[in-house]
C-alpha cells in the first residue's frame, strides 16, 4: 500500500465531510409514500395490456398454433405468434468493442422462428384491452408442438461438460505447479464434492415494460440494470437508430442481476405495442419471471487441499461444472476466489461447462464467488478439522502477500484486520471446538466462518455537473437505482467536491436521455459515477476560478486551483478562512446563471473513445493488480435436535470495502447480502424437473426467499481504509456481503451438529 | 381467470338456493385459495356466490360446555379469540402457524376446511394430475415429491392437505354443520376429508350443494393441555413439511387423556388413533411416545424423496409429547 | 359488470367493474393508485397489503367485487397530508428499504399489525396465548411482519423502525393514526 493515490482526493480542510456519513436517502419520501413509480406505472389513458403464452415442451418446432378462442375473448386487441409477427433483427454477435452486445438474454428472436429451445420460452403475446381479458385470452392459446430429443438434467450431463475457454475479461482455468502431485504428496488433506442448486432472482418487482411507439420513435419505462443496453438492443431489433429509442427506468423494484439482459418481455411488449399501434404494458407473472429470465446455474465443485502438519497449504485444487442454455449464458466464475484467497504453493482451477436446453443462466448476485466461496471455505474449514486448527488459524497461516496464482500486487488487502475485528465483536473466543459441544437449553449451537471475496470493477461513465447563480447544483448521469442509494452517494461525493451542502445538489438519473451512465453490475456503479464525478467538479471548479481570476474585484484573483479549497458554497484560498468568495457572488458578477462540466461524450466518437478507454484501463489494471473487496462472516446457527430446523442466530460481518460513502446505505447493502446468502443457504432451490426440464417451483410461495422470522439482527462493519487504486478510494459493497455467507453457515452447522452437509440447501432432511 | 358472474348472499337460504340452480357455481369466502385457483385457471366456475356477508361470524359457548364457530369466523378472529386460546390452545397455534397475518385476516374457518393442495403438479396446467383431470396420471410420482403423503396414498395420487387449522380440528373432535336445501348435516371432522383412492377429484365428503355453516368443537379438558408444532422450510410462512396437533394429561404418571392429530402426511388432517391407543394408560415416557409413533407410522410409505418425512414425523410426535408433558400447555 | 363504492383514503369511489377484477388491480388500473405494489398476485409477498376497515390483507386475493361499502386504506392515505405518518419517518431513517418495491405493503402491514397487537392478539412465537399482554419483542414484529417479504434484505431496518414508531412518543402517534 505505498502505491500513490490515483484518484483519491484530501477531504476539505475546513468543512466537514459528507461522504462517510449515514444520510437518508433522497427518494425515502417517494419511496415511504407510494410516489415512486415503477415501470409498470406509467399512465396512458389508451393503455392496452399484454400477457405471454410459454412453450410446454422443452425444445421442438410449433406445429399448430390454434389462436382462435384467445381473438374471441371480448377486448383481446391482437394474438401475436410467429405467424403474423413482423420480422425483427436477430441478436447480434457478441463483441467485447461493442459490449450492449452483451445484452441479449438468449440468442432466440423471439415470435420470428417456430423453434423452441427451452421450456417456458415465449410462443405468443396477448393484447387487449384489460389485463384479465389477456391473461385469460393468453391461456387459451393452443400450441401444438413436435418434440425434439432435448438434454436438461444438468446432474446427468455433467459428466460431459468441457473446460471453458478464457477470453479477455474472464478466465477458464489456471495453474500453478503441480497440485495433483503435492496434493497426493500431502500429509493432510482433503477431497471434497459439493452441489450447489439453481436459483431465481426473485426481486419483487416483476420485470414489467410500458411501452408507446410515436412514429418510429418509441418510449419505453422498463425496470433496467443497464437501459442503455435494452435501447441498443431494441433499436437493433427493430431497425431504429439507438436515438429513437429513449428507455426510463427511475425506479427499479429490485435486480440482483435479473435486469441486466434483455429479456423476452421488453422486447415483445415493444413489439406488441407497435403491432396493435397502442401503448401497451407488460408485468411478467411470478410465473413468467422464472419462465423467460434466466437464473444462477446450478453447479457441482471438487475442491480439494493439501496441507503440511503445520496447516501451510501445498495444494489447492478447484474445478467447477455449470449449466449454460443452448441458446445463450455465460459462465459462472466459481474459481474466481480460489486464485486469490489462500497462499498455496501449487494451484489447479478450472471451470467447465455444458450447454443444455434450458433458458439459458444469467448473471445473479457475485455470479461464481457466492457459490464458489460455498465449496472453498467448506474445504478450508473440513481441513481446519482435520488438522485440528481454529479455522481461522488456518486461514491466517495462508493469508498471501500477493496474488497466489500469480504473484501480482493487491491493490488492497485487509483480511487478517477484518478477522481480527470479526473475532472480537463476535466473541469467537467463547467457541468450543469439538463439534456437538455447544447448547442452549434444547438448541444445539453452532459458530462458523468464512471469508468473503468479491473482485472490484470500474466502468465508463458520462456525467455532467451544473452549478447555478443560487447555488444549488445538478448531477446527471444515466445511472440506475435499485436500491443501492446511487443518487443519495453521488450527491453526497459531490457536495464534497464542491462544497456545498448536500441539500443543495440534485442527482438525475434512469432516463437513457441523461449522459451515458454505467450499468449496474459487478458492484462497480457508484466508483464509475464517483471517478467521472469527481473530475467534472474539478473542472467545474477550474471554470468558476477562471471566471473569479478574470475580476479584478475578487479575493481569488490570480489564484490557482492548487491554492484553492472548495467549502461553504464557494471557493476560498487554501488554509486564508476569509478570502474567497461565494460560487453565488462571483456567478452574478460574471453574469452568468450556471456553469456547466461534462466528462466523457455521448456522440458516437465519443462513446467508442470511451469504450476503447474502459477496456484499456481494465486491462492495465488488471496487469498491475488484483483489486478485490473482501471481508470475513461470523455466524451462530442453532439446531434443534429433534427436527434438524436451522436457525441463524446471531451474524457479525466485517468488511474491506474500501472508502465508504454512505453508512447507512452500505450498511443496508451489506445486510442485504448476507440476508440472500441466508436464503442461499438454508432454503433456495428452483426445482427443475429432470424428466423434462420444467420448472416446477415458479413462485414465491414454493420457492423459499427469507422471510423476517428468519433473520436475526445482523452486525455488519467495515474497516474504511480507502483503496489506493479505486475512486475516491472506494470498492462497491453490492455482492461482497452474500460470499463467504453459506459457507459460514455450513460450517456453524458441522460445528452444532457433527454434520457436514455439501450440497445446498441445508435443509432439515439433510440433517436427521 | 375466466369470467364469470358474481352473486353476493345475504342469508343462508338465499346461498343454498343459488349454489342448488346456478350452474357451475362455488362458494366464496375470504378468496385466498380459490381466487389464486381461479386466477391459475385450475377452477373455473361460472358463477360465483360471494358468502362472506352471511351472519355466520360468531364463536359461542354451546349449551353442553363446547363452542360453535362459525363458517365465515376469520382465521384471526378464530385464534385471537379467548375461549380458543385457553381452551383449546392447539386450535389458536395452529391457525397462528398458517399462512400470513394478512391471509388469516381474509380466510375463513369454513374455507380453510375446504383449501385444496399445494402440490406442484396440481398447481401446473401443464402437468398430468389426476386431481384436475381424472384420469390423466399423476406426474407427482417420481417426481418432486418433498412436500408428499406418506399415509393413505393411493397409485393416482400422492397429495397432501395443506391445512394447520384442520389437523387442530381432526384431533379435538371437531363436528362439521353442513346445510343444504336438503336440511343440515353434522359430519365428523375425522370424515369430512377422504383418502384419495381411485378418485383423488374427490376430497371432501361434502356435496356440491352443501354450504359449511359452522364447525363445533366438543368440551374437551384434555384440549386445554395442547400444543401445534409445524416443522417447514422456514421459520414462518411455508406449508408444513409435518406437522403435529397435541393434547396429553397424565395422572400419576400415566398417560389419562390425549388426542393426537398429523399434518403434511397424508390428503387429509391424518388423526393418529394407533398412537392413541398406544399411550393411553402407559407411563408418560419417551420410550411411550416413541412406540406411539412407530405405531401410528408403521403403515408409512414414502415416495423418491420423502423418506425423511416418516422420521421427521416420528420425531415431532415425541418432541411435541414431551414437551407437554415437561413444560405444559401453549395456553 | 358490477358497480360498486369503495371509500378509498376517505375519497367515496364508484366503480363499474367486472367481478374478476381484483382489489389490487382496481387500486393500480382504475383508481391510478399504484403506491400498492404487485410482487407475486397470489398471496405469496405482501407488497400489495392494504388496510380494509383497519385490517391487513393481501388485496391481489380480494375480488374488488366483495369489498363493495368498505373503507379501504393504501399507502397513499397513510399519513396526513404533506405530514409523514411516524412509521414512513422512522422506515426512512432506519433505512428499512432499498428497492422501494415491498415498503408500500410493508408499512401497510406494520399498521394492521400493531392494531393487532394492540388488541391483545397472539402470534406463532407468543409463549402464552392466555396472557393479558403480550410484549412486542423483536422476535414477534418478526413473526406478525412474516407476511411481508422483502428481496432487498432490509428485514433490520424495518423490524428498527417499528419498534422505534411502537415506542415512546412517536408510539402514541402512531397508535392514534392506527384508531
Amino acid at each position: 500500500m505505498t502505491q500513490a493515490p490515483v484518484h483519491s482526493r484530501p477531504a476539505p480542510a475546513t468543512a466537514e465531510r459528507i461522504v462517510g456519513k449515514p444520510i437518508d436517502r433522497v427518494d425515502g419520501r417517494a419511496k415511504t409514500t407510494g410516489a415512486a413509480r415503477y415501470s409498470a406505472e406509467y399512465p396512458y389513458p389508451d393503455i392496452a395490456h399484454a400477457a405471454l403464452v410459454h412453450a410446454t415442451v422443452s425444445r421442438g418446432r410449433i406445429a399448430g398454433i390454434d389462436a382462435a378462442a384467445a381473438s374471441a375473448v371480448p377486448g383481446v386487441l391482437a394474438v401475436i405468434t410467429h405467424l403474423n409477427a413482423p420480422a425483427m433483427k436477430p441478436p447480434p454477435p457478441v463483441s467485447m468493442m461493442n459490449l450492449s452486445s452483451l445484452a441479449s438474454g438468449t440468442t432466440v428472436n423471439y415470435l420470428n422462428t417456430d423453434e423452441v429451445h427451452w421450456d417456458g420460452q415465449p410462443v405468443a403475446v396477448v393484447v387487449a384491452e384489460t389485463l384479465e381479458a389477456a391473461q385469460r385470452a393468453a391461456s387459451l392459446v393452443e400450441v401444438t408442438y413436435e418434440t425434439l430429443p432435448a438434454t436438461f438434467d444438468f446432474a446427468a450431463e455433467e459428466k460431459n461438460a468441457k473446460p471453458q475457454k478464457s477470453d479477455l475479461v474472464q478466465s477458464g482455468g489456471a495453474t500453478k505447479g503441480d497440485a495433483e502431485a503435492a496434493l497426493a504428496a500431502a500429509p493432510v488433506s482433503v477431497d471434497l464434492r459439493f452441489t450447489t442448486p439453481p436459483h431465481n432472482h426473485n426481486a419483487l418487482e416483476p420485470h414489467a415494460t410500458t411501452a408507446a411507439w410515436d412514429g418510429d420513435r418509441v418510449t419505453v419505462y422498463d425496470g433496467a440494470q443497464n437501459m442503455y443496453w435494452v435501447r441498443d438492443n431494441l433499436a437493433l431489433k427493430f431497425g431504429i437508430p439507438a436515438a429513437n429509442v429513449r428507455v426510463i427506468s427511475p425506479y427499479v423494484g429490485g435486480a440482483f442481476g435479473g435486469k441486466t439482459m434483455v429479456w423476452a418481455g421488453t422486447i415483445l411488449t415493444v413489439l406488441a405495442a407497435r403491432v396493435t399501434a397502442r401503448p401497451v404494458r407488460l408485468m411478467l407473472t411470478r410465473e413468467g419471471v422464472y419462465r423467460t429470465v434466466g437464473g444462477r446455474t446450478p453447479s457441482t465443485q471438487r475442491v480439494a487441499l493439501g496441507a503440511e502438519a503445520d496447516g501451510r497449504l501445498t495444494a489447492l485444487v478447484h474445478t467447477s461444472v455449470t449449466r449454460l442454455g443452448r441458446v445463450g449464458g455465460g459462465p459462472e466464475q466459481v474459481t474466481s476466489q480460489s486464485r486469490h484467497l489462500y497462499d498455496a504453493e501449487n494451484i489447479l482451477v478450472q471451470q467447465n461447462l455444458v450447454k443444455l436446453d434450458l433458458l439459458p443462466n444469467t448473471v445473479m448476485r457475485a455470479p461464481g464467488e457466492s457459490i464458489g466461496t460455498f465449496a472453498l471455505e467448506s474445504a478450508i474449514d473440513e481441513l481446519a478439522g482435520e488438522l485440528g486448527m481454529d479455522p481461522i488459524a488456518l486461514r491466517m497461516r495462508n493469508e498471501p502477500e500477493r496474488n497466489p496464482i500469480d504473484g501480482k500486487r493487491f491493490a488492497h488487502r485487509m483480511l487478517r484486520e477484518a478477522y481480527a475485528r470479526g473475532a472480537e465483536r463476535f466473541g469467537w473466543s467463547e467457541r468450543t471446538p469439538e463439534p456437538g459441544s455447544m447448547r442452549d437449553g434444547r438448541w444445539l449451537v453452532g459458530m462458523g466462518v468464512a471469508s468473503a471475496y468479491h473482485p472490484s470493477w470500474q466502468f465508463a461513465a458520462n456525467v455532467t455537473v451544473r452549478l447555478s447563480a443560487d447555488g444549488t447544483v445538478v448531477v446527471r448521469c444515466g445511472f440506475h437505482e435499485m436500491g443501492m442509494g446511487g443518487a443519495t452517494a453521488q450527491a453526497q461525493i459531490a457536495a464534497d467536491a464542491l462544497g456545498v451542502p448536500f441539500e443543495a445538489v440534485r442527482v438525475e438519473y434512469g432516463d437513457t436521455a441523461l449522459p451515458t451512465g454505467p450499468g449496474a453490475g459487478g458492484s462497480g456503479q457508484t466508483a464509475s459515477i464517483a471517478a467521472s464525478l469527481v473530475s467534472a467538479c474539478d473542472k467545474l471548479k477550474r471554470s468558476v476560478l477562471a471566471l473569479a481570476r478574470r475580476s479584478g474585484d475578487s479575493p481569488l484573483r490570480g489564484q490557482r486551483m492548487t491554492g484553492v479549497e472548495a467549502r461553504d458554497g464557494g471557493l476560498y484560498r487554501t488554509g486564508r478562512p476569509g478570502l474567497g468568495e461565494t460560487y453565488a457572488a462571483i456567478l452574478t458578477r460574471a453574469g452568468r446563471d450556471s456553469v456547466e462540466a461534462r466528462v466523457g461524450s455521448d456522440t458516437r466518437v465519443g462513446a467508442i473513445a470511451g469504450q476503447v478507454r474502459f477496456m484499456s484501463k481494465l486491462m492495465l489494471d488488471r496487469r498491475r493488480w488484483v483489486k478485490a473487496a473482501s471481508g470475513a462472516q461470523f455466524c451462530e446457527v442453532r439446531v434443534d435436535p429433534d427436527t434438524g430446523e436451522v436457525r441463524v442466530s446471531r451474524w457479525v460481518g466485517v468488511f474491506d470495502v474500501g472508502t465508504v460513502i454512505n453508512a447507512k446505505t452500505t450498511a443496508g447493502q451489506l445486510r442485504g447480502g448476507i440476508v440472500m446468502g441466508v436464503g442461499m443457504a438454508l432454503s433456495e432451490e428452483t426445482l427443475v424437473d429432470p424428466r423434462n426440464g420444467r420448472i416446477m417451483n415458479p413462485s414465491l410461495a414454493e420457492y423459499h426467499v427469507p422471510v423476517h422470522a428468519d433473520i436475526p439482527s445482523i452486525d455488519v462493519s467495515w474497516l474504511d481504509e480507502p483503496d489506493p487504486t479505486m475512486p475516491l478510494g472506494l470498492i462497491g459493497v453490492g455482492e461482497v456481503s452474500i460470499t463467504g455467507a453459506a459457507a459460514a453457515i455450513a460450517n456453524a452447522v458441522h460445528h452444532a451438529t457433527g454434520r457436514r452437509v455439501r450440497d445446498l440447501p441445508i435443509t432439515l432432511d439433510r440433517l436427521l | 381467470m375466466k369470467a364469470f358472474s358474481y352473486v353476493s348472499a345475504t342469508d343462508v337460504a338465499a346461498a343454498l338456493r343459488a349454489i342448488s340452480t346456478e350452474p357451475n357455481a362455488k362458494f366464496l369466502g375470504g378468496g385466498t385459495n380459490l381466487v389464486d385457483l381461479m386466477r391459475e385457471e385450475i377452477e373455473q366456475p361460472d358463477t360465483i356466490i360471494d358468502i362472506t356477508r352471511l351472519p355466520l361470524s360468531g364463536i359461542e359457548e354451546l349449551p353442553g360446555g363446547g363452542v360453535r364457530i362459525g363458517a365465515m369466523v376469520r382465521n384471526s378472529h378464530l385464534a385471537a379469540h379467548r375461549l380458543i386460546r385457553t381452551r383449546y390452545p392447539m386450535l389458536s397455534q395452529a391457525v397462528l402457524t398458517g399462512a400470513s397475518a394478512q391471509l388469516r385476516n381474509m380466510a375463513t374457518v369454513g374455507g380453510n376446511l375446504l383449501q385444496r393442495t399445494r402440490c406442484l403438479y396440481f398447481y401446473d396446467g401443464a402437468a398430468a394430475c389426476n386431481k384436475r383431470e381424472p384420469g390423466r396420471g399423476c406426474d407427482a410420482i417420481g417426481g418432486f415429491t418433498r412436500n408428499h403423503a406418506i399415509l393413505g396414498a393411493s397409485e393416482a395420487c400422492v397429495a397432501t392437505h395443506p391445512s394447520d387449522m384442520c389437523v387442530a380440528l381432526a384431533a379435538l373432535d371437531a363436528t362439521v354443520v353442513a346445510e343444504s336445501v336438503r336440511g343440515v348435516r353434522r359430519i365428523p371432522m375425522t370424515e369430512f376429508h377422504v383418502l384419495p383412492g381411485e378418485t383423488p377429484d374427490i376430497e371432501t365428503t361434502l356435496a356440491a350443494d352443501e354450504l359449511v355453516t359452522a364447525v363445533e368443537l366438543p368440551d374437551l379438558p384434555v384440549a386445554a393441555t395442547s400444543a401445534y408444532r409445524k416443522v417447514r422450510d422456514r421459520a414462518s410462512y411455508a406449508f408444513a413439511l409435518v406437522s403435529v396437533a397435541a393434547a396429553l394429561e397424565t395422572s400419576g404418571g400415566a398417560v389419562s387423556a390425549v388426542r393426537l392429530a398429523l399434518g403434511g402426511v397424508a390428503a387429509k388432517p391424518w388423526r393418529a388413533y394407533q398412537a392413541e391407543q398406544v399411550l393411553l394408560g402407559a407411563p408418560a415416557t419417551d420410550e411411550t411416545f416413541e412406540r406411539a409413533a412407530d405405531a401410528e407410522l408403521a403403515p408409512a410409505v414414502a415416495q423418491s424423496q420423502n423418506a425423511f418425512k416418516i422420521e421427521l414425523a416420528r420425531r415431532a410426535i415425541v418432541a411435541t409429547l414431551r414437551r407437554l408433558l415437561t413444560e405444559g400447555s401453549a395456553a | 359488470m358490477v358497480e360498486i363504492r369503495m371509500r378509498v383514503n376517505g375519497v367515496m369511489e364508484a366503480l363499474d367493474l367486472e367481478p374478476r377484477v381484483s382489489l389490487l388491480d382496481a387500486l393500480r388500473e382504475h383508481l391510478g393508485l399504484t403506491g400498492t405494489k404487485k410482487g407475486c398476485d397470489q398471496g405469496a409477498c405482501g407488497a400489495c397489503t392494504v388496510l380494509v376497515d383497519g385490517e391487513r390483507i393481501n388485496s391481489c386475493l380480494a375480488l374488488a367485487v366483495q369489498y363493495d361499502g368498505r373503507e379501504i386504506t393504501t399507502i397513499e392515505g397513510v399519513g396526513d397530508g404533506e405530514r409523514a405518518h411516524p412509521l414512513q419517518s422512522a422506515f426512512v431513517r432506519h433505512d428499512g428499504f432499498q428497492c422501494g418495491y415491498c415498503t408500500s405493503g410493508q408499512i401497510c402491514s406494520a399498521i394492521g399489525m400493531l392494531a393487532e397487537h394492540g388488541s391483545g392478539a397472539p402470534s406463532a412465537v407468543t409463549e402464552h396465548l392466555s396472557a393479558d399482554t403480550i410484549e412486542l419483542s423483536d422476535a414477534e414484529i418478526r413473526e406478525r411482519m412474516s407476511g411481508n417479504l422483502c428481496r432487498c434484505g432490509a428485514y433490520n431496518g424495518i423490524v428498527g423502525a417499528i419498534r422505534e414508531a411502537a415506542s415512546g412518543e412517536a408510539g402514541r402517534d402512531v397508535m392514534e393514526a392506527v384508531r
